[in-house]
């Protein structure tokens, strides 16, 4: 299996599975060290949802977190954009600190936050009015960003007059509008029926092949994770700890053939088994 | 346009119909007039009477209007306070449910002992009974807005006040307007309790008289004008309401 997809792809490792990656390299564009995080519950005592996450992402890299429900990866994105502080260990961008919201970010949640009072392109530039900058100015980029995700027909349109496809796509141009380097996902296609999630990884790889991102991106879905990206973070059930990462590397872009790809498979496989043997996955 | 006609046209006729079995029971019982009077008498009186019933409508609409204006611009900032705010909160709703639990028409007799028998006290009742329904639907709306939007709102570096405002506010519109339209009705019940229990003015002393007078005819002729004022007044919300938030769900008219 294995040697037929290194004669495949003509690179001698396709798949690498690495345990940990080294904690501490500068240059790096997100370091996270040892980041725990507990939540105290209603009766008083504390759950612990994220346990000693040590993790670096580097500048234009595509990574998924990619676990079971409540493994904290939506913590672990919430403290990367400083919107909870870790309970202990430290977490920088660039170098400095996450003490204080991270706004130089583009969010994009399952729910599409969309303000139901506002048109496609008035939800775009509110990027730009929440900043306290004026929106004029960005208009233009606005309605090119808005039909280059198909949608210029649309921009006058009120959210509760597209579908849901059709909103997210919105909300990845509101995330998008003020061109951060940084893009955050927290599950964005995981209300998406198959058909549209599927379109939306591709339209999602090819804005991130354009812009080149960085782009941490939570999902619960194996094959997503590895057709989207750089590499995959597989996290254990509560308390998130980080299991293994995987290295895809197979080519880009990925088209509807990666999926078929023997890389692809074998990764899905590792990746179902790893689940299996923590408990996630009964067989 | 069409739909706007269609509309009319099954309004008019739920009126029709009330007035047709209106007269069929008082023909059917022989109704004497000082009990039931026929929609025929009661017009007659609207007609006879239409001056005086206009001039005392007058006033009861601006005693109305006055208790709802301020009880909405009070309820409404208190509302975002102790959204806010939960030192507020603390310290605000309890007091302000307290006197919830006071049946508010009860405090009419004692409003007329602090303020005498002008306007203030009829204002003060229709304040006081138009008042709770807002600060409610405001919370619930205020409250009700999804956690992550707020957070989507950090994350743009927005300060406070702008989030309220952007997002918040526009969010809560809809459950505000409904707390106006309960109290809108309210703010009628409320001026009207006033004028009963002591005033020289308005429809409320106009059904009082009539009472008075076994003028049922008359009383009738008050009640519908009153109904008319109430309709009136919760219409005149409703048009607010579709020019404030034609995004609204409740206000789409045409379908997906």
């Amino acid at each position: 299996m294995s040697g037929r997809s290194q004669t495949v792809l003509g690179t001698p490792t396709v798949v690498r599975a690495v345990k940990s990656v080294a904690t501490g390299e500068h240059g790096a564009f997100i370091e996270l060290n040892a980041i725990s995080k507990s939540f105290s519950t209603r009766d008083g005592s504390s759950t612990l949802a994220v346990d000693g996450v040590d993790l670096d992402i580097g500048a234009s890299e595509f990574v998924s977190l990619l676990g079971p429900s409540g493994c904290g990866k939506s913590t672990l994105l919430s403290i990367i954009a400083g919107l909870i502080q870790p309970t202990s260990g430290e977490a920088h961008i660039e170098g400095k600190p996450i003490l204080a919201p991270y706004t130089n970010i583009g969010i994009v949640f399952q729910n599409d936050l969309l303000l139901d009072w506002r048109t496609v392109l008035g939800n775009v530039l509110i990027q730009f009015e929440m900043r306290g900058m004026k929106r004029e100015p960005h208009r233009e980029r606005a309605r090119a960003l808005i039909s280059s995700v198909g949608l210029s027909e649309f921009e006058s349109k009120y959210p509760w007059e597209l579908s849901g496809g059709m909103r997210q796509r919105v909300a990845i141009c509101r995330a998008l509008i003020h061109d951060p380097p940084l893009l955050l996902m927290d599950e964005p296609f995981g209300a998406l029926d198959a058909l549209t999630r599927a379109q939306l990884q591709i339209d999602l790889q090819n804005i991130w092949q354009s812009s080149r991102k960085t782009v941490v991106f939570v999902t619960h879905s194996i094959e997503e994770a590895v057709f989207l990206s750089d590499r995959v973070i597989v996290m254990t059930p509560r308390p998130g700890r980080v299991r293994e990462i995987f290295t895809i590397d197979l080519p880009r872009p990925r088209g509807l053939d990666a999926r078929a790809h023997p890389a692809f498979t074998e990764v899905i496989h590792r990746v179902n088994h790893l689940f299996e043997e923590m408990g996630v996955i009964r067989g | 346009m069409h739909a706007r006609i269609h509309h009319l046209f099954w309004t008019a006729g739920s009126f029709a119909i009330v007035f047709a079995s209106w007269e069929v029971v008082v023909r059917l019982f022989a109704m004497p007039q000082y009990l039931l009077p026929g929609p025929g008498p009661v017009f007659v009186a609207l007609a006879k009477n239409f001056a005086i019933i206009l001039s005392q409508t007058w006033w009861t609409a601006a005693t109305v209007l006055a208790g709802f204006i301020i009880a909405a611009a009070v309820a409404v900032p208190l509302a975002m306070a102790i959204v806010i705010s939960p030192m507020l909160e603390r310290l605000l709703y309890p007091p302000m449910v307290a006197t919830q639990s006071i049946p508010k028409i009860a405090l009419a007799p004692l409003f007329i002992v602090w303020f005498g028998f002008g306007v203030v006290p009829k204002v003060a009742v229709a304040f006081l009974i138009a008042f709770f329904p807002i600060v409610i639907d405001t919370i619930v709306g205020l409250r009700s807005i999804d956690p992550a939007m707020l957070q989507l709102a950090r994350s743009m570096g927005a300060p406070p006040h702008r989030a309220f405002l952007k997002m918040r506010l526009p969010h809560a519109l809809p459950a505000i307007f409904g707390g106006l339209k309960v109290a809108s009705s309210l703010a009628v019940v409320g001026a009207l309790t006033g004028e009963f229990v002591g005033s020289d003015k308005g429809l409320g002393y106009l059904l009082v008289q009539a009472s008075g007078n076994l003028n049922t005819a008359l009383l009738f002729a008050t009640l519908v004008v009153l109904s008319a004022l109430a309709m009136a007044f919760f219409y005149l919300i409703e048009v607010l309401e579709r020019i404030a938030i034609p995004w609204h769900a409740s206000q789409r008219t045409h379908p997906l």
